[in-house]
Order: structure tokens, then C-alpha cells, then sequence
């Protein structure tokens, strides 16, 4: 494997139990949230992982940052099995990996100044004194574009995209390597949203950072990824760069997600081709048989509903294009 | 020019909605003017706040009392001020020929009625059926809108339905009268992009099927650029371009139009364009300055646009823009895609 990866997931389950009622224990099956996904980040890269609600997206996230316990499968950081360390071990590492959340409203503390919610993480990990600290905060609320002097005020005063930016702020002020970014700008309107991801693309160059970036919208996930995974019922569909993935995509899935996206470009649309992918996806409770996208699929054969297909790479280069498809390439 | 003029199916004029808060008074719609024409989309696109559901709520004149008041304007549908009718008048209007898709199916179904019950509804307040009529008519709509097994489904409550199906409920509802109007506010919004592009296509097929018109008010760009004919941008509570698709994608002449085309990510761009967004963010819409309300946003602004709101001007054929520097935009003195 190539020394330059700097998280690597390889074979992550995760599975809630089920019960069959309200208040009763008895185990009624399970959902496999995130089933047997392998992908790796390299340092200083964005890795974008895709897919519609429910597919499991941010459940990989969660298990990465041990919120939720994992079911199976490995999590190597830097060469350590995050899933294997202890608790203190994992908290040395909390430094390394900080997350920035979907909902700039939830995830601020309406009872604690801005300045407080940034310094929280340097109390925590007890770095430098309390003086020192409050520079620090100022320095890191002007790098994200706000007013160092708004450091007293309360969330409820700034508006969705001034708070992300202080979710952006909080999770850099400990300087970390890599960050998961969990549909940071799907709240915001396209221009706040434009303003974001502008400063999370200038903030990876000056930080050096490394990004998991989760969101359900293609269009900003090619914007910011250099590579993408495409997720679907708890299942990795397709791996690839993301130009290839949208220049050349192999599964009949990516495709048609490509497809339902339109393009702000009246010319185009009206020349473009509109694959529209029948029916709802399934429970996750009852997943289909096989390829868990054969219902929906119109390329599906008599293989599709009996095997399930592997992620296999399609590409010359090693784990370059991966696609879990019979029929990776053909088209719809 | 009696030709143009029976193409017009639904006008707005001058619209004012106003709502009366404790803080102030929020004018959300504040001089907005447009017309629909037979058979086509219109497009109404703007951010959070900029009033274009409060629009098609006063269209339908279902702002909340007593906080909001339309204090002004007109909206004619078919010779008729709807403004000025009487709320049992209004009613074979409301639902009938001119109906309504909602963002969000999980509220605005009934979790206490069956499917059926409630499709069946819409027709039984306006059209006078059998029962077995009702119930075959309500089958035929369940079909249409691609509900798989209607007559088994016909029985099932909304929580037995996924988001996408329920959305076809609605439309389902919507459509039971065959209006010539259909407004849709953010139809897709709550729905995931494979299920966004199903209910958009049936939407879109049913509008030719029918010929009626739709206004699909939305924030995606994207599906104004495949599914709209004509756009009205709106910031602010009033409308600042207002054109045809091509246009307003090609030639906006809006300092904003320009600025929202700038910050969107597209699917087919190079990689890592850096976009380039308009600085700042919306007012309240409790206290707006003084002039032209975008100016504070706006890098073209001059000291004009301080001192008076610029009003809707034709500047070429079709083409309305509230700015002062559009000519500049228009005349090519103004560079707009550059920085």
C-alpha cells in the first residue's frame, strides 16, 4: 500500500439491532447501515462520499470518530487501528481528527459565547494558559472571516453561514490533519454556501489538510473532491477520481444519479439525455437479495438477484476506478 | 396584441404582502408584477426570504391571519380580481382551477385519512359525482401519478408512503380538477436527486398532457434550467430580473442574477474552479436601506443606488432588470463574468 495514505477503512460494518416492539428486548433483526465498505484517504487529498438518505454516510463518519462502536472492520490512522486504541490513546488522537456538522443550529451551544465554543476544545485537550487561548480564538475567527471582536456574542446572533463558520473555526483551533465535514453547506443558500466552500478549500491549502467530505449533492462533492465514493444502502458502489466518475461512471447507479442532477445550463439540458431511475430505495431492514440495486436497476440480469457484485478496480492503475457492478461500463 | 393578451392565463400586479410583527413590519412581497402564459413554466428563484412562497401563497391568498395582509396589488385569473372575491367565490378558484404542490408531503397530508379519502376529497368540494364516480376517479388520478397498485394503496395512510410517493399524492390532489394553473413551491426539496428527477418529469409530463401552466418556485437553478420557460429572480421581497431561461443563464443583467450564477457549483465544470460568491449576506427585511436593496452586496454600486430603489425596466425585449448599471451590463462597458 502506498505510504502516503493517511486513513485507510477497510472492511467497516455497522449494524444496529432492531427490537420487535416498544419496550421489548427481543433482538427482531438488524440494519446494516454501513455493510463491509473499504476506502483509504490520501494526506492532503478530499475524498467525497456521496449518496441519498439513508444510504450510510454519516454513519461511517460517526463510527470513525468512535461515537457509535463499530461492528466490524478496521479504521488505520496513520498506521494505528483507531478501533483498537483506549480511550486515552483515542483521545490523544481526537486532536488529529475534528469534524465540522450538518446543521450550524444544533451544534453550537445557544448558552456559550462564541468564544467559549472555541476555546472548549483547548480546554479539553489543556493547551496553553486561558490569555493565550482568547488570542487564539481571535486569530482562528478572522482566518474563517468573522469579526474577532463579535468573540463575546451568542450563536442566535449570527446567521446558518456565519455559524458554520464557527463550526469550521472550533474544529481547526486544534489544528487537526484530517477533518470529516458532514454536509457542511447543505443548510445554507448557494451563495453562503459558495462562501463556505470557498474557505474550506482555501483553509485545506494553508492548513494542510485532509478531508472526508460527506453531502448528498453531487454537484458540490465533484466541486470539492479529488476522489469520491459513491454509497448506496450501506454499500460502496463506485470508487473513482472524481472527473472520471463523472466523465466515464460504471455503475448503473452513479449513472443515474449523474443523471437526475441538472445542470444550471438551459442549452444543455435541453440536449442532455434523462435516465430517470424507477421506484423508491429500499428498506434498509429488508434490503434485496443480491445487488442490493437490482429492483431499480434497468441493466439487472438473473445474476443481479442471486450474487452480489464486488467492488472490483476497472482501471489499469491499482484502485483507481473500483465498481461493485456485473456489468460495470454498460450503459443505460 | 389580442393575441398576447388571451395568452395570458394568470397576471400579477404589483403585489404587497405585508406581515405585522412584533419587531415591525416585514414587507416579504413588495411590488412584485408578472404574468403567466398558457402552457408555460415560469420560474421563481431567489434565497431564503426573498418572498417567492409568500408570492404564491397571496396568489392563492392563503397568508396567515390576521398577521399577514396583502395590502396591495392585483391578481386577475381569468378577467376575475381574486383580491376582490368573497371567500365562497374564491373557492371554486382555490383547488379547482388553479392548485398547489407544497414543499414538504409529510405535513400536508392528513395522518388520520386514508390516501384515497383525501384524493377523493379534492374532488367531492368541486365537482358534483357519484360515489363510484368519485372512487374511480381518485383510482384513475392514483394511476396517473404513478402510484404502483392504486386500488390496494387507495386503503394506505400517508405514513405508509415514502416522501416521493406521498409527493405524488399531492399531486395527485393538485391536479384532480385539471386547473390551468399549478403552482408548486420547492415540490422536490425534501426528496432525494433520483426521486427530485422522477416527480419533476411527471410534473412536466402532466403539464403537456393537460396544457396548463406551472410556477415552480424554487432555490435549485438546475431544475429552472431544465424545466422553466420564463424566471423571475427575487431578493428581498421584490423582483430584480425578469426573462427568459436563456437570458437570464446567459445574459443576466443583474448584479445579483450574476452573483447567484457565479456561486453555484456545476456538475460539468473543470475541477476546483473557485467559485466566486456574492459577498455578505440577505437584510432583515424589518430594516432595509434606503435605495436599491442589494447595493450593500453589490461591487457595481454607485451613488444612484443609494438614493432611490431602480425600478423594473424593459432593457431589451422581455428583459426586465432593476439596476441602474444593466445598460453598462447590456452595452458591454461592464464586464460580468471576469471579476
Amino acid at each position: 500500500m502506498e505510504n502516503n495514505i493517511l486513513l485507510e477503512v477497510k472492511n467497516l460494518k455497522k449494524y444496529f439491532k432492531l427490537r420487535s416492539g416498544f419496550l421489548s428486548q427481543r433482538f427482531a433483526g438488524s440494519v446494516k447501515a454501513v455493510d463491509d465498505i473499504s476506502f483509504f484517504i490520501r494526506r492532503g487529498e478530499t475524498f467525497g462520499l456521496v449518496g441519498e438518505t439513508g444510504c450510510g454516510k454519516t454513519t461511517v463518519a460517526r463510527v470513525i470518530l468512535r461515537l457509535v462502536p463499530q461492528t466490524g472492520g478496521e479504521a488505520i490512522y496513520n498506521k494505528v487501528n483507531i478501533f483498537k486504541l483506549t480511550s486515552r490513546e483515542m483521545f490523544k488522537i481526537r486532536r488529529e481528527i475534528q469534524v465540522i456538522f450538518q446543521d450550524p443550529y444544533a451544534s453550537l451551544s445557544p448558552r456559550m459565547t462564541i468564544g467559549d465554543i472555541i476555546s472548549e476544545p483547548m480546554e479539553i485537550h489543556k493547551i496553553d494558559s486561558k490569555k493565550n487561548r482568547m488570542k487564539k480564538v481571535k486569530e482562528f475567527l478572522s482566518i474563517v472571516g468573522l469579526n474577532p471582536e463579535h468573540i463575546n456574542r451568542y450563536p442566535h446572533e449570527f446567521s446558518g453561514g456565519q455559524r458554520q463558520r464557527i463550526g469550521v473555526a472550533r474544529a481547526l483551533v486544534l489544528t487537526p490533519k484530517l477533518l470529516l465535514c458532514d454536509e457542511p453547506v447543505s443548510a445554507l443558500d448557494v451563495s453562503v454556501q459558495a462562501q463556505i466552500l470557498n474557505l474550506l478549500t482555501d483553509l485545506q491549502k494553508e492548513f494542510n489538510l485532509t478531508y472526508l467530505f460527506i453531502a448528498h449533492d453531487l454537484s458540490v462533492v465533484k466541486h470539492v473532491s479529488d476522489r469520491i465514493g459513491v454509497m448506496y444502502l450501506g454499500k460502496l458502489f463506485e470508487v473513482a477520481n472524481s472527473e472520471d466518475l463523472y466523465k466515464k461512471p460504471l455503475h448503473p447507479y452513479t449513472m443515474g444519479l449523474l443523471s437526475a442532477i441538472p445542470i444550471p445550463d438551459p442549452e444543455m439540458e435541453r440536449k442532455r439525455r434523462r435516465i430517470v431511475l424507477e421506484g423508491d430505495v429500499p428498506s434498509p431492514i429488508d434490503p434485496p437479495k443480491g445487488c442490493s440495486f437490482h429492483p431499480r436497476c434497468p441493466n439487472a440480469q438473473d445474476i443481479c438477484s442471486r450474487k452480489e457484485p464486488e467492488l472490483k478496480n476497472y482501471s489499469k492503475n491499482e484502485n483507481e476506478h473500483l465498481a461493485a457492478c456485473f456489468f460495470a461500463g454498460k450503459h443505460i | 396584441m389580442a393575441e398576447t393578451e388571451n395568452n395570458k392565463i394568470l397576471e400579477v400586479k404589483d403585489l404587497r404582502t405585508y406581515f405585522y410583527t412584533d419587531d415591525g413590519v416585514v414587507k416579504a412581497v413588495d411590488g412584485v408584477s408578472f404574468d403567466l402564459k398558457k402552457g408555460e413554466t415560469l420560474g421563481i428563484v431567489g434565497e431564503t426570504g426573498c418572498g417567492k412562497s409568500v408570492t404564491a401563497l397571496s396568489i392563492l391568498r392563503l397568508i396567515p391571519q390576521p398577521m399577514g395582509k396583502i395590502v396591495e396589488g392585483k391578481i386577475i385569473f381569468d378577467g376575475k380580481d381574486l383580491l376582490k372575491l368573497g371567500q365562497k367565490e374564491l373557492q371554486n378558484f382555490r383547488g379547482n382551477r388553479i392548485s398547489m404542490i407544497f414543499q414538504d408531503p409529510m405535513t400536508s397530508l392528513n395522518p388520520v385519512y386514508t390516501v384515497g379519502n383525501q384524493v377523493m376529497e379534492s374532488l367531492v368540494v368541486h365537482r358534483k359525482l357519484s360515489k363510484e364516480e368519485t372512487r374511480r376517479e381518485s383510482l384513475k388520478l392514483l394511476e396517473m401519478v404513478g402510484i404502483p397498485e392504486p386500488k390496494r394503496r387507495f386503503a394506505s395512510y400517508p405514513h405508509e408512503f415514502s416522501g416521493g410517493m406521498r409527493q405524488r399524492v399531492m399531486i395527485a390532489m393538485a391536479i384532480a380538477n385539471s386547473p390551468s394553473v399549478l403552482i408548486a413551491d420547492e415540490p422536490t426539496t425534501a426528496l432525494d436527486v433520483t426521486i427530485q428527477a422522477q416527480i419533476l418529469e411527471l410534473m412536466d409530463e402532466l403539464k403537456h398532457k393537460t396544457n396548463s401552466s406551472i410556477i415552480i418556485i424554487t432555490h435549485d437553478l438546475g431544475v429552472v434550467a431544465k424545466y422553466a420557460n420564463r424566471v423571475m429572480v427575487m431578493y428581498a421581497g421584490k423582483p430584480v430580473e425578469f426573462s427568459d431561461v436563456d437570458n437570464i443563464y446567459y445574459k443576466p443583467m443583474h448584479p445579483y442574477t450574476i452573483g447567484l450564477m457565479k456561486s453555484i457549483t456545476r456538475l460539468d465544470e473543470e475541477k476546483k474552479k473557485l467559485l466566486k460568491p456574492i459577498e455578505g449576506l440577505p437584510p432583515s427585511l424589518i430594516d432595509l436601506p434606503k435605495g436599491c436593496i442589494f447595493r450593500i452586496r453589490c461591487k457595481y454600486a454607485i451613488d444612484q443606488c443609494k438614493k432611490e430603489y431602480p425600478p423594473l425596466v424593459e432593457i431589451e425585449k422581455d428583459h426586465h432588470v432593476s439596476c441602474y448599471r444593466a445598460k453598462e451590463f447590456m452595452d458591454g462597458i461592464l464586464e460580468r463574468f471576469g471579476n
